[in-house]
């Protein structure tokens, strides 16, 4: 299982004085089981670029390859594409609707046209994937559970159509750091246990740096670069310019190497930090 | 598709019309619609839709605008047509199977169709040329005089101004739903009437619930800014009737005035 996306632009309000491009010439390939970040400052098109992902919008030109059907093609079934590619919205607490939870999650498999059975199991299995306990939330009101519940049980109400992509757009936004970790955390536990293509938007540069095995950087409707974490994250400059900040643990380790102290700086960790900078001031007191 | 809507929209631009009191064109919309149901012959629609054509050119709105803004009627309007065009008895001028054409339901309908038309163009019009917030002040300051009799103005204002402001955003926020609930697999484009009324309660149940948050967030944001009715209120922008308004204002009471006396004389 693959997704492919080729030269892909999208236009707003093609044909208007105010016409502007929101996209252009995006082109990248994910695979199986990858673990990929979004990022890219406010208004560089990485929302619209995910709304291209499952069908919701449908680009001026280019093709979105996944599982070898192009989607950007008129006369796709759009239950297809979405069986396929699951999007998870920002804020997605706010599209609940139904009375008790159970009902809620749902909506998406009983769309899909899956029997009553089928429908029961995936809801169980979506609300304990995403950490909450089915027995106790199955017949509450979605209204009545706290933030973080709520925005959890958002996120199954998308799981459990089992898309072979799931993508959030920023995930944790207005949440406390409690809930941005089990957010994130859930989004892991999702991803291991599925082995799917999972793609996250995000801010938080901790996050990309401990999750993803790939980056998509975007800027003003471009991909600007796409490569593995180390990879993305060593352009502090040119990251910077468009801005994006590297991981608070990369800056320090960039900023001492700038100012004289050689250490590595591609170090997500911590302690393994914390060792090479002691390291490096012995090394530097030695000489 | 739920941004077409156009109705109550203003269309920035400068214009004689642009630059009017509201004051004015509220007046003046008001007294052009008791006008059209004055006048009973079509030589006086025919001045009235000069003179609406006249500020058509005047306030410099593109006629796409306008004939947007007519699209949502055009049921009721052909509704209308063929409704007076079958039902009114008189002189028969043509049969087609059991419906009969007389002269007299021609006529209404044409009338009818006309006075529609133009009564839909020129409320349009004013939300078209008008500032939600000009068009609420105008109105706040026209009501004025019913204060001293106990009527909360100054609040009806606040309120006409908080819905006109809101209706861009709860359109913003329905389609932000509706795309996460087609991202669930949900169908709003198929199925009959009751199959598609009911696709709408994944979409109007999130929406009234926002629309109540959003609500709450305002309210708030107003006390904290010491928010507490109109009492001692000043305004930013102190309108004064100019030389423009009183010429305005004196051309739509002299085609009242006309309209009335056609009435009487014939």
């Amino acid at each position: 299982m693959s997704i492919e996306v080729r030269d892909l632009s999208h236009i707003y309000g093609q044909g208007t004085p105010d016409e502007q491009a929101a996209l252009q010439d995006i082109s990248f390939v994910l695979h199986g089981g990858e673990m990929v970040a979004l990022i890219g400052h406010t208004g560089s098109g990485k929302s619209t670029l995910v709304q291209h992902l499952n069908g919701l919008l449908k680009p001026n030109s280019g093709e979105i390859i996944v599982d070898g059907t192009d989607i950007a093609r008129p006369g796709v079934s759009m239950l297809d594409i979405r069986r396929h590619v699951g999007l998870v919205f920002q804020y997605p607490e706010y599209q609940l609707f139904e009375e008790t939870v159970a009902k809620d999650v749902a909506f998406g498999p009983k769309n899909l046209g899956l029997d009553a059975e089928e429908v029961d199991h995936r809801v169980r299995e979506a609300l304990t994937l995403v950490g909450l306990d089915y027995e106790a939330v199955k017949d509450r009101s979605p209204f009545d559970l706290s933030g973080g519940q709520k925005r959890k049980a958002a996120i199954a109400g998308v799981v459990a159509m089992r898309p072979d992509i799931l993508i959030l757009d920023e995930p944790t936004a207005g949440l406390d750091p409690g809930s941005h970790r089990e957010i994130m955390e859930m989004v892991k536990r999702i991803h291991d246990s599925t082995r799917n293509i999972t793609i996250f938007v995000t801010h938080d540069m901790n996050d990309v740096a401990a999750l993803a095995d790939k980056v998509l950087v975007m800027s003003r409707g471009r991909l600007l670069t796409v490569g593995s974490p180390t990879e993305v994250f060593s352009h502090r400059t040119q990251l910077s310019a468009v801005g994006l900040d590297v991981p608070p643990l990369m800056d320090l380790l960039g900023d001492l190497k700038e100012g004289g102290l050689p250490v590595r700086t591609e170090i997500f960790d911590l302690d393994e930090a914390a060792d090479e900078i002691c390291g490096a001031l012995k090394k530097q007191k030695e000489k | 598709m739920l941004r077409d809507i156009t109705l109550g929209q203003y269309y920035p631009a400068k214009s004689r019309i642009h630059q009017l009191d509201a004051r004015v064109k509220i007046i003046g919309t008001l007294l052009y619609i008791v006008d059209l149901f004055v006048v009973q012959d079509f030589i006086g629609f025919a001045v009235l839709g000069a003179a609406l054509a006249a500020v058509l050119v005047l306030a410099r709105v593109p006629m796409g605008y306008i004939f947007r803004g007519l699209k949502p009627i055009l049921l009721i309007l052909i509704f209308t047509f063929f409704l007076n065009l079958f039902m009114v008895d008189g002189e028969v001028i043509w049969r087609i199977w059991i419906l009969k054409v007389t002269k007299e339901g021609l006529y209404l309908a044409l009338f009818m169709s006309i006075r529609l038309v133009l009564l839909i163009t020129a409320s349009s019009l004013l939300t078209l040329t008008t500032r939600p917030i000009s068009l609420t002040d105008g109105l706040e300051r026209l009501l004025s005089p019913l204060n001293r009799m106990g009527v909360p103005t100054h609040d009806i204002a606040m309120m006409m101004s908080i819905a006109l402001r809101f209706i861009p955003t709860l359109l913003a926020e329905a389609d932000k739903i509706m795309k996460a609930q087609q991202a669930r697999g949900a169908d709003f484009e198929s199925g009959n009437v009751f199959r598609r009324g009911r696709a709408l309660i994944p979409i109007l149940i999130p929406l009234f619930v926002g629309a109540f948050r959003i609500a709450g967030d305002l309210a708030m944001a107003m006390e904290a800014r010491c928010y507490r009715g109109g009492t001692g209120r000043t305004r930013m922008r102190q309108s004064v009737f100019g030389r423009v308004d009183y010429v305005a204002l004196g051309a739509c009471l002299v085609l009242f005035a006309a309209a009335i006396l056609l009435r009487v004389l014939y």
